[in-house]
């Protein structure tokens, strides 16, 4: 175990170099760095000062290691919009984009496992048909245009809900969150279903296939000849035979609910950096570019990981073969 | 006699293929649907009212008309207009006809390359296949929305950037599901035969072992085009895709994200379902080739 940790660890720091070398081959040599630094109105001396001072003269391989070096002390330059280093920045954004894509991940658990264990237990009713129907729809339709068409129905034509924004705030540590309030809620209730549409269907499939593939096991025919109540035979027998795949997918998909709230978060305007990220390529603010990618490939490689584990923890035969 | 005819008829692959895939009549309607997308998007020029690139077609003070409403010179806007005075309805053939193209074009450039990676994988080994195989996994384990967002930061939009963008991001798929439809026919007698016969290594591959991978790869392509579509779709509405002169379905619907909170619904809407009906069309097609073609399903 502890050998498998330390070799996947060890892979986790290859892939961060090699995203890092990605990240700066793609921004630095595809893109002109000269070109979007310095004022075109600048005179050829005024060019060449800004080229030394800001290191662009060095051959390509000391420019990475000095980028490499500022990365590594939290340094990935200022923003040349707001001024501000590019990594406190987003740091600023971060909370706002978590508290969407967790609450649309706990959305997805709330919905999508109780309507799956329906559909999985009475597959020919009408709720359990509509369920996969609707399960179906939530794959094909793009997340923005069913964002798009909340904010007509909901806010426009009803006015239940505010269209845009994150509403009033509230600080629990330090931080300011929308789930405090009542206005922040209400404001959060769009986004966070629209972000977690597509997850909703998700959760929803692997849990009814699960209990279509359990029902006819021996194990739930031994809980039932027991004489097992239904419903702890549904609960906790069978329950936990489908939980390994869910918790796994649930897991992989928490990042990329994270980087598919850059689409829920343009449309409903909420302040995420998602939303920062888009605004940045728009106006190529490069360091924000940089920070942000370099950002959530770490996010990406940190959740891998603990997916990793944890699918190690729940299911024994994954920890036996990687004894062998 | 004439019984005799259809039973031998039915015989053949492809009719006993046909006969499986109209088994279901939401695929068949599907695959109508498909068709006539298709053919509407090719003859987009010569269908749509209006040519909405020309300006001198253009009155501005056609902007923002709703649905039904009658230009001054007699034509008639079912769809409505945009702020720029365009028919909503010939937007909408000409922005299919460029989201098509993009999506079943990178579809298919990431298919051939995907393919012939994974098929080399499977056939060759050793290191190369390691090699290959890694690489999918790594791009696998991020979320195809940002490595697009990635590679349009970097080069900046346009309607062969995206191509481009959709391409390295769906290759991957390809090659995965190349590879192991090639690790089991690999080991089949026929291929040893033709081994046997000392061919040429690559004409093993793709002449012998290629046509019997091609069943999963027809599945994965056709999701893999609504995938695109959907991306491109994503992408172009965030700014990131296709440039303003050669709007697709996903930049339409952005320029009426503006006038959705004054009512003017019908800029977003129309395009909206025009790609929606699209993607689900494929979709049906998608999941009916699945089965249809799936060995394990045969009955």
């Amino acid at each position: 175990m502890t050998t498998w940790l330390f070799r996947r660890l060890i892979q986790a720091l290859f892939v961060i170099l090699a995203m890092t070398v990605i990240v700066f081959l793609g921004v630095n040599v595809i893109g002109d760095p000269v070109e979007i630094l310095i004022s075109p109105d600048a005179d050829q001396a005024e060019r060449a000062r800004a080229i030394i001072a800001l290191g662009l003269d060095k051959p390509l391989w000391q420019q990475y290691l000095i980028f490499l070096q500022g990365a590594l002390h939290g340094d990935l330059g200022r923003s040349f919009v707001f001024n501000e280093p590019a990594l406190r920045l987003i740091g600023q954004r971060m909370p706002a984009t978590m508290e969407l894509a967790v609450t649309a991940v706990l959305l997805s658990i709330v919905l999508g496992i109780p309507l799956g264990l329906y559909a999985g237990l009475y597959p020919d009713s009408i709720l359990g048909r509509s369920a996969m129907a609707g399960s179906i729809l939530g794959f094909s339709l793009p997340t923005f245009w069913v964002g798009l068409m909340f904010i007509m129905v909901f806010a426009v034509e009803l006015g239940w809900l505010p269209s845009t924004g994150r509403g009033a705030t509230a600080a629990f540590l330090g931080v300011q969150w929308s789930f405090l309030t009542r206005d922040g809620l209400a404001h959060m209730a769009m986004p966070a279903l629209n972000l977690s549409l597509g997850n909703i269907a998700l959760v929803l499939r692997l849990t009814r296939a699960g209990v279509r593939e359990n029902l006819p096991m021996d194990y739930v025919r031994f809980a039932r000849a027991k004489g097992l109540s239904p419903a702890r035979v549904v609960f906790v027998h069978v329950m936990k035979n489908i939980l390994i795949p869910i918790v796994t997918v649930i897991g992989l998909e928490f990042g990329s609910t994270i980087a598919f709230s850059v689409v829920t978060e343009s449309v409903f305007a909420w302040p995420g950096m998602g939303k920062l990220i888009i605004d940045s390529i728009n106006v190529l603010d490069r360091p924000v570019i940089v920070a942000y990618l370099m950002m959530i490939v770490f996010l990406f490689i940190v959740i891998n990981l603990i997916v990793d584990l944890l699918y190690t923890a729940l299911d024994p035969r994954v920890r036996l073969e990687s004894r062998q | 006699m004439s019984d005799v005819a259809a039973v031998v008829r039915e015989e053949t692959p492809f009719h006993r293929f046909v006969h499986e895939f109209a088994e279901s009549k939401l695929a068949v309607a599907g695959f109508v649907v498909v068709a006539i997308i298709a053919f509407l998007a090719v003859f987009a020029s010569v269908i749509a009212p209006q040519n909405p690139y020309d300006l001198a077609q253009l009155d501005i003070m056609d902007g923002r008309l709703p649905p039904g409403s009658v230009s001054a010179d007699g034509l008639t806007f079912w769809l409505g207009t945009d702020d720029q005075g365009r028919d909503m309805l010939s937007g909408i053939l000409y922005g299919l006809r460029i989201s098509l193209t993009v999506g079943a074009g990178s579809a298919i450039i990431a298919g051939i390359i995907g393919s012939a990676l994974g098929l080399t994988a499977a056939y060759v080994g050793g290191k190369i296949e390691t090699g290959i195989m890694r690489l999918v996994d790594l791009q696998l384990s991020f979320p195809a929305i940002l490595v697009a967002l990635m590679i349009l930061a970097f080069l900046g939009k346009g309607v062969l950037n995206v191509t481009l963008a959709l391409v390295i991001v769906e290759w991957a798929r390809y090659a995965r599901t190349a590879r192991g439809a090639a690790l089991v026919e690999r080991r089949r007698e026929y291929i040893e035969a033709a081994e046997c016969l000392a061919l040429p290594r690559w004409r093993v591959l793709f002449r012998h072992l290629l046509p019997n991978c091609m069943p999963p790869l027809i599945v994965i392509g056709t999701i893999q085009i609504a995938r695109a579509i959907t991306l491109e779709a994503t992408l172009s509405f965030l700014g990131l895709g296709v440039p303003i002169t050669e709007p697709s379905l996903g930049l339409l619907i952005a320029n009426g994200y503006q006038y959705m909170l004054s009512g003017k619904y019908w800029i977003s809407f129309y395009p909206g379902i025009a790609l929606l009906v699209t993607i689900v069309a494929i979709n049906l097609v998608g999941d009916q080739l699945r089965d249809v073609l799936n060995p394990r399903l045969r009955r």
